[in-house]
């Protein structure tokens, strides 16, 4: 009986704790909607109250219409799609032969992937911003992805998956006459598109997500993805808070109802890397 | 037979070398150059266009005199010192989602939400919370926990363990997960086991669970050891480093000193030295960290 009873008090004290910490979590966001939903003269209220009333969209036709956040939009779905585009491909590319396929160099050309691993990317800023500046890249999308369009984490993920591809399939292919590169595309890439579909999603959130990047190349407020373009607008546009909130609660929905959808596949993505480190 | 595995070898050298040409090149542009030349960068008195004449260790000696440097250097190792540990705390909430009660997955979902948000909303919100008539400070006065409102980003002494919250906050739910997973991997017969041999819960937590997750915990450590020292958004979000330098951390005062007043040369220097100290650190947490785990007990 004591036994039981103890159990329940542990489970409860483990509600209260999460039930806690999700209010923490998620609170801000619950303060983020409720602000865009309110009126001038209520956001600046004191007391704040919780629930916002006249309940209004004022917010969200304005920073639309006056702060132009769909040219932001599509700054963001343009990094963001060629960005992860060009890691995919790119991982693709360069784990298949380092997973499956014999070649003079093939230590080297691992240990070249390995290393960068270890060492710290933000030295790395200045000099390729001055590159950017040779190439006449600066202030442009290609400038912006080009030098990030290598991810080594990608490369890494997909290299373990092709790893994992039964040896005998390959084979099978290569004694009814199939190319190198037909059982690359065809036999291969299609076994590995959990993977790839994992490594898309996590792409994406992370150019959706990037910053000091975007700020450094690009000069002209225009071209903003949206990350950058909400913290520009707050500061040019401090009274207008009201329309940021708007601007920000349509920048976050789009992720929040990709990892809603896709939940599996970007948590596998995220503990696969820590697995296999 | 020798002929056609001749065959196959070169076959498959043409098509690595022809997958690996792209990758590699971007990589020896935007990785390795950038690795060497920033070094050389650093010993270089530029102009503008990061052109320069060598000053040999010049820059290095006026980085050691400048009291912003340190400034900058001591915020980022508090950051350092103060959020990977307490980071460790998600070890705690893996092991409460991971119990067997309802609701469970709707829970780790609300503590994923500020991982997914980019970290510039999340920066913008939270600096909309801790304003001297925010929601906070409204909460805090209303309970009577402080006399007068407090200035989360605006007094020094507070702004940037403000910041730290706010990081703290966003990583919670990654770390979380990556736990998550460690314990998953943990066969249930292990605590079984022990419990059978009449171990307590928290002797269990401490003796077995922690053990076998420790490859997790390496892992962890060093994913936000780096992000502790790499910490940018959050600050230009909410601070841009002030008030009065407080919150100016080694990424902050590169950032400034190459792309607000171009001195290239000199930033160089500051990201060279602290590039080495997140070597450093990545390798110490490699020595603490590397056996243990649920791999090293299957022998």
């Amino acid at each position: 009986m004591g036994k039981i009873k103890k159990a329940t008090w542990l489970k409860l004290l483990i509600y209260v704790i999460l039930i806690c910490v999700g209010i923490l979590t998620a609170g801000p966001f619950y303060w983020l909607v409720k602000t865009s939903l309110e009126t001038s003269t209520n956001v600046f209220k004191y007391p704040p109250s919780l629930i916002p009333k006249p309940v209004t969209l004022e917010n969200y036709v304005g920073v639309w219409e006056v702060l132009e956040l769909g040219r932001y939009y599509l700054n963001s779905i343009i990094i963001a799609g060629f960005g992860t585009f060009a890691n995919v491909f790119l991982a693709l590319l360069a784990a298949y032969p380092m997973a499956r396929l014999n070649y003079p160099g093939k230590r080297f050309s691992l240990l070249l992937i390995l290393i960068p691993l270890m060492i710290p990317v933000q030295g790395t800023l200045i000099v390729n911003y001055l590159t950017l500046r040779k190439l006449h890249l600066l202030n442009t999308f290609a400038g912006v992805i080009i030098p990030q369009s290598v991810s080594l984490f990608g490369i890494f993920l997909m290299r373990q998956a092709y790893l994992c591809i039964p040896r005998d399939l390959e084979d099978a292919a290569r004694i009814d006459g199939a190319g190198e590169f037909y059982i690359w595309w065809k036999i291969m890439t299609p076994l590995v598109k959990p993977t790839v579909i994992t490594l898309v999603l996590f792409q994406t959130l992370t150019w959706w997500d990037s910053f000091l990047w975007p700020l450094i190349v690009l000069s002209s407020p225009s071209k903003y993805p949206l990350s950058v373009a909400l913290v520009y607008l707050n500061s040019t546009f401090q009274t207008n808070f009201r329309y940021t909130t708007a601007g920000m609660v349509l920048a976050v929905i789009p992720v929040i109802l990709l990892f809603l959808f896709a939940q599996r596949y970007i948590i596998s993505g995220i503990t696969e890397g820590a697995v296999k480190y | 037979m020798g002929n056609y595995h001749k065959k196959l070898k070169l076959k498959q050298t043409l098509l690595a070398y022809l997958f690996l040409l792209v990758p590699l090149v971007v990589m020896i542009v935007f990785i390795y150059y950038p690795i060497g030349f920033g070094v050389a960068l650093s010993t270089l008195k530029t102009n503008l266009l990061g052109e320069g004449k060598f000053v040999g260790l010049e820059n290095f000696k006026k980085l050691f005199s400048d009291k912003y440097f340190w400034n900058a250097f001591f915020n980022s190792l508090i950051y350092l010192l103060v959020v990977p540990p307490l980071q460790l705390a998600s070890i705690i909430l893996a092991v409460l989602v991971n119990a067997q009660i309802r609701g469970k997955h709707f829970l780790r979902l609300l503590m994923f939400l500020p991982v997914v948000t980019p970290v510039s909303i999340v920066a913008l919100t939270w600096r909309w919370i801790f304003r001297e008539h925010g929601v906070l400070n409204y909460l805090l006065l209303g309970t009577g926990l402080v006399g007068e409102p407090v200035g989360f980003l605006s007094d020094p002494n507070i702004a940037l363990f403000s910041i730290m919250f706010v990081t703290m906050w966003k990583g919670l739910g990654y770390y979380m997960m990556i736990y998550l997973a460690g314990l998953q991997g943990i066969p249930q017969d292990y605590i079984d086991a022990a419990r059978i041999d009449g171990a307590k819960r928290w002797q269990v937590f401490f003796k077995v669970t922690i053990p076998l997750l420790k490859p997790y915990i390496f892992f962890c450590s060093v994913m936000s050891s780096i992000a502790a020292l790499n910490v940018f958004g959050e600050i230009y979000a909410m601070t841009r480093g002030g008030p009065n330098h407080a919150t100016e951390t080694i990424p902050m005062f590169v950032y400034n000193n190459a792309f607000r007043y171009f001195k290239f040369g000199y930033s160089s220097a500051a990201a060279t030295i602290f590039s080495l100290v997140v070597f450093a650190f990545t390798l110490l947490n490699f020595r603490i960290f590397k056996e243990g785990g649920v791999q090293s007990y299957n022998g």
